[in-house]
């Protein structure tokens, strides 16, 4: 049998109900594909490349600075002290660990639920969720304040009395939480990263480029034999992720829902954690995204129709976290625990009713902008919707944490908390460290996932009517 | 199906022959000639091959060329594609992955250690009592277990494929050719079978990647 001429297919349009816009647009072929992604790491450093990088190196070395000076002087230069014993350090690392489940959702749970645009943000949002878990596991780690004793509270290493770490606290299980997230979703990352390391040393012409892309290709050829096991692992890894991504956050809220404080002590915790954590994510995915599709010119890869779809289940989880913001209150008021009622109560209207106002704002009544399909569709709106939203879930945390701790059973334990000038540049030059992670990231892996994004074309379907056909143009 | 078991059986034999193959495989010079539908690149005289292969524009021309080599009896081939194309582990005629058995084992693994270690030290090796909680219960132990056994899991998963795949590979003969790198990982479909497949001549098997209508064949160098 010859090969079969496509070129005069008659392909019957579907109704006009049923259309669906394409995941990749303009009717590109498979070659622009790998081409368009690769340019951006072959081609000259775009102009807005090296400054946005300055300015974000320049962020980080705040935080270490920061750092260097809370570790050597101690924790008194943040503002925390009893009663807020747990304040800006624990917010910013849920707010960060929270931006990270987004990208394990797109990959892992998209994955498994066939939602084929997952394909062309999944890199984008991996690598942020690798990088929002480093930037929230420093946090954990600096508000213990004496550091270096950090190796044997963290992995289970007997101290001087031969005393083991007592698994029956949820701090404890947060450890291997977070360091099983962080190590699985890098795996994770690495697997989908390795046909496009292949085919990024079949392409580039420095002979540095050469031996390292091919040395973390790992002599990928593109075997079926291999894509029948990669694909398999790659399902599985999915599958693992899955139950992983939420159990994180889950484990994340038993750190304050296991304890007997009034305004932790709730069993909704973890699936609003987990809700709240993917609309911060996706948030986040968002701000990342906008930018990028126009900068890097991969508007035919990450179409407005995934905008329009991230913004979905932007509405879906803000929606989510709302219920729960409402159900606290009910079950406080049902419950008939006067101090639960009162911590409710002081949290709304208390001396922090300007937090809970922006985080009930931003979170219930921003999002819910998104049922109208002109907001989804207009760029700009949709980016400064999405930078609400993560505004409004980095103060859901310090409401939660702060508010309940604030006002103890005693007035003689009240107490006000405000941050000091360390406290603040820590975490916004933990942004620093996100950003200068995820530029060079840019500049130096393939931010769409190639191969997966080829897969979903009408061409790469052999059975599809235009499967044979080579089509496309370039 | 049975051919790949008998492959594996017989995988010594094959090896023994590969060895007097290669030196038969030396190219004695217009044994395939150029015809008017496909280009097949001659290799110079006097090298070992590793095999030839067949480039195709569309992954449906390659499933369909894998059909026909899966019918025709190889055991030592392979399809090079940019993407998994779905359909052609049945159009080669493989059995499932393997993977998901080192998958399970890295998770039972993973579960026995989080659940003895956690054992171990809080109940055995230095008992503290802490708000009068007992000194083991496999519920605190869940969650550590849990995730140990997500982490064990999933080295398992990609350990085991890497030792199916044979991966990290340093060298690999496929990727110093041309043709072979500018397409593979970028457009093109590609049938390689080699030199070592019990199979193989050097005329048969270019006749069989012409019936296919493949457009340009190549002698890969080992």
């Amino acid at each position: 049998m010859s090969a079969v001429d496509h070129s005069n297919v008659n392909i019957i349009p579907p109704p006009k109900e049923v259309e669906r816009e394409p995941l990749v647009t303009n009717n590109r072929s498979l070659g622009w594909i790998s081409d368009q992604v690769c340019k951006i790491m072959e081609d000259k450093m775009p102009a807005w490349w090296w400054p946005t990088f300055i300015v974000s190196l320049m962020l980080m070395s705040v935080m270490f600075v920061c750092i260097a000076y809370l570790i050597s002087t101690g924790v008194g230069t943040w503002g925390l002290n009893q009663p807020v014993a747990w304040a800006w350090d624990i917010t910013n690392f849920v707010f960060w660990i929270g931006i990270g489940h987004a990208g394990t959702l797109i990959s892992a749970i998209l994955f498994l639920l066939r939602q084929k645009w997952r394909t062309s943000i999944n890199r984008a949002a991996e690598a942020m969720t690798i990088f929002a878990v480093m930037c929230a596991g420093i946090f954990p780690v600096i508000h213990t304040g004496r550091v270096w004793y950090a190796a044997w509270w963290l992995p289970p290493i007997p101290n001087m009395y031969d005393i083991w770490p007592q698994f029956r606290s949820p701090l404890l299980w947060d450890v291997f939480a977070v360091s099983t997230y962080f190590t699985v979703s890098l795996l994770f990352w690495y697997t989908g990263l390795v046909p496009d390391l292949a085919t990024m040393r079949d392409r580039c012409k420095t002979k540095v480029r050469k031996f390292l892309y091919g040395l973390f290709a790992l002599g990928w050829t593109g075997s079926n034999r291999h894509w029948s096991n990669y694909e398999k692992a790659y399902l599985i890894l999915a599958g693992l992720s899955t139950p992983l991504v939420l159990s994180v956050h889950s484990i994340v809220s038993f750190d304050f829902a296991v304890s007997q404080l009034p305004g932790w002590h709730t069993t909704i915790f973890p699936p609003y954690f987990v809700a709240g954590a993917i609309f911060s994510g996706f948030g986040m995915v968002l701000t990342l995204m906008i930018p990028l599709r126009t900068l890097c010119n991969l508007e035919d890869l990450i179409t407005v129709r995934h905008v329009e779809l991230m913004c979905k289940v932007i509405t879906a989880t803000g929606s989510m976290v709302g219920y729960a913001y409402i159900m606290e209150f009910f079950i406080a008021l049902y419950g008939g625990n006067p101090y639960e009622q009162y911590a409710f109560q002081n949290r709304a209207f208390g001396p922090y009713w300007w937090a809970y106002l922006a985080m009930f704002s931003c979170n219930v009544i921003s999002p819910q902008l998104f049922w109208f399909r002109a907001i989804r569709r207009n760029m700009i709106a949709v980016f400064f919707i999405s930078i609400v939203v993560n505004i409004g879930m980095w103060f859901e945390r310090f409401v939660i944490i702060v508010t309940s701790l604030h006002r103890d059973y005693l007035p003689s334990n009240w107490g006000y908390f405000s941050p000091t000038w360390v406290d603040i540049w820590t975490f916004v030059g933990s942004f620093g460290l996100f950003m200068t992670l995820f530029l060079l990231f840019l500049r130096y892996l393939p931010v769409i996932a190639i191969s997966e994004v080829k897969g979903v074309t009408p061409q790469a379907d052999p059975h599809h009517p235009l499967g044979g056909a080579k089509a496309g143009h370039h | 199906m049975a051919a790949k078991k008998k492959a594996a059986s017989k995988k010594a034999a094959t090896r023994k022959k590969a060895a007097a193959k290669k030196s038969a495989a030396k190219k004695s010079a217009g044994a395939a000639s150029l015809t008017a539908q496909s280009s097949v690149r001659e290799p110079a005289n006097d090298v070992d091959l590793y095999g030839v292969m067949g480039v195709y524009d569309t992954p449906a021309d390659a499933m369909h060329a894998a059909e026909k080599v899966r019918d025709a009896g190889y055991r030592r081939w392979d399809v090079h594609t940019p993407f998994p194309v779905h359909g052609m582990d049945d159009a080669m005629g493989m059995k499932p992955s393997k993977v998901g058995y080192f998958s399970f084992a890295g998770g039972a693994t993973g579960y026995t250690v989080g659940m003895t270690m956690i054992y171990w030290m809080n109940a055995v090796d230095y008992q503290i009592v802490i708000g009068g909680k007992p000194m083991f219960s496999p519920f605190f132990a869940f969650p550590v277990s849990y995730e140990c056994t997500i982490l064990l899991a999933a080295f398992g998963t990609l350990l085991g494929m890497a030792f199916l795949n044979r991966l990290p590979r340093l060298h690999h003969p496929l990727l110093a050719n041309k043709t072979f790198r500018a397409g593979a990982t970028h457009d093109k479909f590609i049938v390689v079978i080699e030199t070592t497949d019990p199979r193989y001549s050097e005329t048969d098997t270019v006749d069989l990647l012409k019936s296919t209508g493949c457009k340009k064949i190549e002698f890969v160098e080992e």
